[in-house]
C-alpha cells in the first residue's frame, strides 16, 4: 500500500479495503464518475459550441475576430466591436476597482479590530451576492441619470478636448459599465486580498517594525510578501468583469462601434449575446453568436486558470507554515 | 532626520486614512442600492404581487406570481442536476482526492466557476433548445444545474474536510466500511456546511438571468408544463426594466427588493451556519 502524507490524505486506507468491500468499491466509482462529469462538462461545452459555431468559423475564419462590421442584415459578421468593448470595459473598471478594493483589504486586515472587520467585510461580500439584474435595474435607473445629469457634463467641460471624453453626454454607455462593473468586481478583490494579507506572518510585519519602519512601511513589506495572490485576485476579478453580462447590458447602450471616447455607447460580447440571441434569425446569425460565446469561454477559461493557478500557488504556502 | 521621520509617520497616517475613506467609498452603492430598492420596489410590494399574472399593456395592477412560481421550478430543475453532481463530486475530492485526476478536477470546477453563465446558456441552448427546437423549462432548468455544480462541488469538498480526521478513523476502527463512514459519520457531520453550500448555490441560481434569456425565455401565463417556455423573475425584471411603463417599472423593483431579501436573510442564515460549522471543526 501507498503511504499517504498525512496532511493531504484524510483516510489514512485507501486501495486494501477498496478493494475488499464491494460497497466501498462501488460507493468509490460513483463519486469518482461524477468527479469525471465535471471534466467531460467542460470538454462538451467547449466542443458543443465548436460544433455549432462552425458555419461561422467557416464563413470567417480567423478573420472573424478582427472584423469590425456586424451586419444582420447583409448576413455580415465581425468581433471586433464586441472584444474591444469587453476588454475596454473590464480593464478600465479594474483600475477603478483595484486601488479601492485593496484599500478594503488593507483596512479589514490590518487596521480595523475584529468587532469592527466582521461586519464590514460580511457587508462587502454582500455587494457579491447581489444578483447582477439588480444592479443594472439600479445602474439603469440611477447611475445613469446621475452621470449624466452631474458627472459627464463636468468631464465634458474639463477634459472635453481630450477624445476621451468627448461627444454628449448619454449617460449611458462605455463609463456607465465601467462605473458599474468596478462596484461589482470591488468584493472579488477586497475579500481575496485580505484572505492572502491575513495568510501574511505576523513575525513579518514585527520584523519590520523592530527595525524601525512606520506601521505603512510595515503593511507594504506584507503587501509585496503577498502580491502574486492580489495578483490572482485581480485576474479573478478581470475574468468576472469579462463575463458580466445583464448589469453591462442595461447601461453599456449595446451599439457595434469602436469609440475612443467614454461617453459613447458601447457593445461587449456578453451583451451582444443577451440582445440578439433570441433575435437571430440567419442560420449564420446564430452561429456567429455562439462563436462569439465560444471566444468568451476560451478567454474567461484562459484568465481564470491563470489566476486560480496565481491563488493556489500563494495559499498553499500559508497551509504548510501553520 | 527627525523631518523624515516625521514625513514617513505622516505618510503612513495618511495611506491608513486613504484605506479607510475607500471601505467608505466602497459601502456607498451597497447603502444606495438597498435605498433604492427599497423605495422604489416597496410601492408595488401587496399581495397581488405574489398571487396575481401579469396584466397586458394599459391595465394597472397585476403580479408576477407566475414568475416567481417559475424561478422556483426553474432552479428546482437546475438542482436535479447540480446537486448529485455536485455533492458526490464533492465527496470524491474530499474523500479521495489526493491524486492528479483529483487536482485536475478542483481545478476545472474552480475555472468553471469563473466562467461567464452566458456562456452556460448558449451551451444549454444548444444542447437542449435545438433538438427540441423550442425553448423550455428543461432548458433553463440545464443551463442552471450546470452553473450550481462548481459552486456545490467546492463548498462539498471545504466543509468535508473541516470534518476532523479523528471522526474517520473511529469510525473505521469500529468495523464501519469506508463508504459506510463517510455517508453516516462524515457527511452527517458535515451536513450544516454542506446544506449551506447548496443554499448559495440555489440563491446565486435563482438571481441568474443571462442564462435564461435563450431557454426557459418567459412566458405572461401560468405554466407548468417543463417543455413550455417559462417565466422567471429575474427575466421579468429585465423585460419590465427596460419598458417604457411606470406600472411596470416598478414592479421590476419589485421583482428586484424580493430577491435582495431572499438573498440577504440566505447569506445571514448561512452566516451563522458556518460559524457553528467550523467551531465543530476546531474540535
Amino acid at each position: 500500500m501507498r503511504q499517504e502524507s498525512p496532511s493531504s490524505a484524510l483516510f489514512p486506507v485507501g486501495a486494501r479495503v477498496r478493494q475488499r468491500n464491494l460497497g466501498d468499491a462501488v460507493f468509490y466509482r460513483v463519486t469518482q464518475f461524477f468527479a469525471f462529469m465535471i471534466l467531460a462538462l467542460v470538454a462538451v461545452t467547449a466542443y458543443e459550441m465548436y460544433r455549432t459555431s462552425s458555419a461561422s468559423i467557416d464563413a470567417f475564419g480567423f478573420e472573424f475576430i478582427v472584423r469590425s462590421v456586424w451586419d444582420p442584415v447583409r448576413d455580415e459578421y465581425g468581433a471586433l466591436p464586441f472584444i474591444f468593448g469587453t476588454v475596454v470595459s473590464s480593464v478600465l473598471s479594474l483600475v477603478l476597482a483595484l486601488p479601492l478594493g485593496l484599500g478594503v483589504a488593507i483596512f479589514l486586515s490590518e487596521l480595523a479590530p475584529a468587532w469592527l472587520a466582521r461586519p464590514i467585510s460580511f457587508v462587502v461580500e454582500l455587494l457579491a451576492a447581489i444578483p447582477s439584474i439588480v444592479y443594472g435595474l439600479w445602474g439603469f435607473f440611477i447611475l445613469v441619470p446621475w452621470l449624466r445629469t452631474s458627472v459627464e457634463p463636468l468631464l465634458i467641460r474639463q477634459f472635453g478636448s481630450f477624445p476621451f471624453f468627448s461627444g454628449a453626454p448619454y449617460g449611458i454607455g462605455m463609463l456607465a459599465a465601467v462605473f458599474i462593473l468596478a462596484i461589482m468586481i470591488l468584493p472579488i478583490i477586497s475579500s481575496i486580498s485580505r484572505d492572502v494579507l491575513t495568510a501574511v506572518p505576523i513575525s513579518q510585519r514585527e520584523a519590520a517594525l523592530a527595525l524601525g519602519s512606520t506601521s505603512w512601511e510595515a503593511t507594504r513589506i506584507a503587501i509585496s510578501y503577498s502580491r502574486s495572490g492580489i495578483l490572482g485576485a485581480t485576474i479573478l476579478a478581470l475574468g468576472r468583469a469579462l463575463g458580466e453580462t445583464m448589469a453591462v447590458t442595461m447601461v453599456i447602450g449595446n451599439r457595434p462601434t469602436i469609440s475612443a471616447s467614454l461617453l459613447e455607447p458601447g457593445y461587449t460580447m456578453a451583451s451582444v449575446l443577451a440582445n440578439e440571441f433570441t433575435e437571430a434569425t440567419s442560420e449564420l446569425y446564430i452561429s456567429a453568436l455562439i462563436e462569439i460565446a465560444l471566444i468568451l469561454f476560451v478567454i474567461t477559461l484562459v484568465v481564470n486558470a491563470i489566476a486560480r493557478l496565481l491563488v493556489w500557488s500563494v495559499t498553499r504556502g500559508s497551509e504548510v507554515q501553520q | 532626520m527627525t523631518f523624515h521621520f516625521a514625513y514617513r509617520t505622516a505618510k503612513s497616517l495618511m495611506m491608513y486614512a486613504l484605506c479607510g475613506v475607500s471601505v467608505i467609498v466602497a459601502l456607498v452603492p451597497l447603502v444606495m442600492i438597498f435605498y433604492h430598492t427599497v423605495s422604489m420596489g416597496g410601492s408595488a410590494i401587496n399581495l397581488d404581487f405574489f398571487t396575481q399574472l401579469p396584466k397586458p399593456v394599459g391595465e394597472t395592477g397585476g403580479g408576477l406570481a407566475n414568475a416567481i412560481v417559475g424561478t422556483m421550478i426553474l432552479v428546482g430543475l437546475g438542482s436535479l442536476i447540480g446537486l448529485p453532481v455536485g455533492v458526490l463530486g464533492g465527496i470524491y475530492l474530499a474523500e479521495y482526492g489526493n491524486n492528479p485526476f483529483a487536482t485536475a478536477v478542483r481545478f476545472m470546477t474552480d475555472v468553471l466557476n469563473g466562467v461567464p453563465s452566458i456562456v452556460m446558456g448558449v451551451v444549454a441552448y444548444t444542447l437542449v433548445v435545438v433538438p427540441m427546437k423550442h425553448f423550455s423549462a428543461y432548458a433553463g432548468g440545464v443551463a442552471l444545474g450546470i452553473l450550481m455544480i462548481p459552486m456545490i462541488t467546492r463548498t462539498t469538498e471545504e466543509m468535508l474536510k473541516i470534518v476532523p480526521r479523528s471522526y474517520r478513523e473511529a469510525a473505521l476502527a469500529l468495523g464501519i466500511p469506508q463508504w459506510k463512514t463517510t455517508l453516516r459519520i462524515v457527511l452527517r457531520t458535515g451536513l450544516g456546511g454542506v446544506i449551506t453550500g447548496i443554499m448559495l448555490a440555489v440563491a446565486r441560481a435563482a438571481g441568474e438571468t443571462a442564462p435564461l434569456l435563450f431557454t426557459a425565455l418567459n412566458n405572461r401565463f401560468w405554466n407548468l408544463s417543463f417543455d413550455q417556455p417559462m417565466a422567471s423573475l429575474t427575466v421579468f425584471i429585465y423585460n419590465y426594466g427596460v419598458s417604457p411603463y411606470d406600472d411596470w417599472i416598478a414592479q421590476a423593483w419589485a421583482g428586484a427588493l424580493v430577491l435582495i431579501t431572499l438573498i440577504l436573510v440566505l447569506s445571514v442564515a448561512v452566516r451563522f451556519a458556518t460559524r457553528s460549522a467550523f467551531r465543530g471543526g476546531d474540535a
